[in-house]
């Protein structure tokens, strides 16, 4: 059984925010219909997004870390959301995982958004309908984009390839393999959702130093300590400044 | 939360008409077995009228928090997994029960109509009622369920909501039915008045141990487990863009938290020690007048009540909301 989903790698993730307005544009133009934004320059700007990133401060100053954290539909492997839907508009495609809004057949109930734990459905104050991150379902199958191509808006331009996507249910699958050997875990564990999507942790960085390297093999002085500049108190070359 | 006043209104209204119809039939089997007074048909009639009028408003609410109500048919589709698509159906099939007891009281219909002669006075309506009855209980279970059963809402997820939601019903339509009974049987007005003192008192307890409960409750999801980060610090910077979204909207009630307690303190009062004084003074004076006011003050309170039980959810969600910009 396939479940396609994105993994997060949190210590690359920069919050540059490329994945949200790539998720804006291709969603609002392609199959899903525009995407609502009111007042994108007024004073109370409000609008629908698919993804989010943001950002929180972990530790206390000066000992802090900052966590850009994207967060989209994380297609629940137990979806709070599907059970709920009185319509059946809300649903879990069996053959690939996906969590889907059948927009013909909501009636804008919101209950769905009241049961999804993660706040990710968000309603479309335009079509009155509710909507939220497909995995650019309409993407992904496109055969007529190349190969490499079909993938999620949203992994295409992340610059720091901090987004990656695949089958979580194939164990040789790219995301299996990072979830596994980075300790990729899956937000809210205590409601029982399973969350498809997964998140890679922060890694401490620590710069092992071998003595080799602060003294160069290669430097036939073994001087390390004499800087190849001349003294500040000799003219330049210009005889006007000096170091 | 941030409650959608169409459904405070469902629910109370649907309650209301609920209690009213159980207490038409309660008083109809207590008169069978002689225990009450025996009332014409119309008097269960005009009162099967009030009651699905009652229901008739709750369902018309109900209709303005959809966003496209032209598809609401859809919503019976998910009966099996999805309270709200029983309620969807329980809901009219009650109003069907209503409309059928009442019918049969006014025309005065009895099971020989279909060729069954017993020697007891309404009975047709004793067996519609009786379908009803289960209904009408039914309907509370699936309006409480629509709430308990989303378990991170932990100040809804308990059969508490169930048991509130049923007796607020039966404690407003019980008292409906005593000033009803005030002004078309004055007979019944002592019996629909203790019972309902009976439902407001047993639904003070709940509803108060209800209070008790979520005052004490400890949420189970925290910032840490939201973003997955094990430290005992983490403050939320930024939450991705400036100003509102339907999540800032949605799922916060917006009230300064003072008026916010206070309103707890509004429905305690309103929804008990008033009603019931009004009630008392009613029944003593004989007077319909006071009996209406009571129930109106009730339902004042029940709709401040239900803003209450609605707006004191905390969802987990909030926990990514919690700095503009």
């Amino acid at each position: 059984m396939t479940q396609l989903a994105l993994v997060i790698d949190l210590n690359v993730c920069v919050g540059c925010h490329a994945c949200v307005t790539s998720c804006k544009e291709w969603n609002t133009s392609g199959a899903a219909g525009y995407m609502s934004d009111d007042r994108p320059y007024g004073e109370d700007p409000t609008g629908n997004f698919f993804n989010r990133v943001q950002t929180f401060e972990v530790g206390e100053f000066p000992n802090t870390e900052t966590v850009h954290f994207p967060k989209s539909c994380l297609h629940c492997e137990d979806p709070p959301c599907v059970p709920v839907c009185p319509t059946g508009a809300s649903y879990k495609r069996p053959e690939d995982g996906i969590v889907l809004v059948d927009y013909d057949k909501c009636i804008g109930c919101k209950y769905c958004a009241w049961a999804c734990p993660y706040g990710v459905r968000e309603i479309d104050e335009h079509q009155k309908v509710m909507k939220k991150c497909t995995l650019c379902v309409d993407r992904i199958y496109d055969a007529t984009l190349p190969e490499a191509e079909r993938k999620p808006a949203c992994v295409m331009a992340c610059p720091t390839s901090a987004r990656l996507f695949g089958d979580v249910h194939d164990p040789n699958s790219a995301v299996s393999i990072a979830i596994s050997e980075n300790g990729g875990y899956a937000l809210m564990p205590e409601w029982g959702t399973k969350p498809a999507n997964h998140y890679l942790p922060r890694r401490k960085t620590r710069i092992r130093i071998h003595p080799d390297e602060l003294v160069r093999a290669d430097n036939p002085l073994k001087k390390e300590g004499v800087q190849p500049k001349p003294d500040f108190r000799e003219p330049s070359l210009d005889d006007v400044t000096s170091w | 939360m941030n409650p959608a006043f169409s459904v405070i209104f469902l629910t109370t209204l649907i309650g209301t008409g609920q209690g009213l119809f159980l207490a038409l039939y309660t008083a109809q089997a207590y008169s069978t077995v002689a225990l009450l007074p025996a009332q014409p048909g119309s008097f269960y009639a005009v009162g099967s009228a009030i009651a699905l009028a009652l229901l008739i408003a709750g369902l018309i609410a109900s209709f303005f928090h959809l966003g496209h109500p032209e598809r609401a048919w859809r919503s019976a589709a998910r009966w099996r997994t999805s309270w709200l698509s029983r309620e969807v159906i329980v809901l009219p099939a009650l109003m069907g029960a209503v409309a059928a007891y009442g019918l049969v009281h006014y025309y005065g219909w009895g099971l020989g109509l279909i060729g069954i002669n017993t020697p007891v006075e309404g009975d047709l309506a004793l067996v519609i009622g009786a379908g009803g009855v289960a209904l009408a209980f039914l309907l509370f279970l699936c309006t409480g369920m629509i709430y308990a059963c989303i378990k991170f809402l932990q100040e809804w997820a308990t059969w508490l909501t169930v048991v509130n939601y049923t007796l607020f019903g039966l404690a407003s339509g019980f008292l409906l039915a005593t000033a009803y009974a005030a002004w078309r049987a004055p007979a019944l007005m002592y019996f629909y008045g203790g019972w309902t003192v009976v439902a407001t008192l047993a639904v003070l307890v709940t509803r108060v141990v209800s209070l008790i409960r979520n005052r004490r409750l400890k949420h189970k999801s925290t910032i840490q487990t939201a973003i997955g980060v094990r430290h005992a610090r983490i403050v939320q910077k930024s939450q991705g863009f400036m100003g509102g979204s339907f999540n800032t909207r949605d799922f916060f009630h917006g009230v300064a938290p003072r008026l916010f307690r206070s309103i707890k303190w509004i429905f305690l009062v309103l929804v008990f020690p008033v009603p019931l004084a009004l009630l008392f003074a009613g029944m003593i004076r004989n007077s319909p007048v006071l009996i209406a006011a009571a129930f109106v003050v009730q339902y004042l309170g029940l709709l401040a009540e239900r803003w209450f039980f609605f707006a004191q959810a905390n969802h987990p969600q909030n926990l990514y909301y919690q700095t503009i910009s």
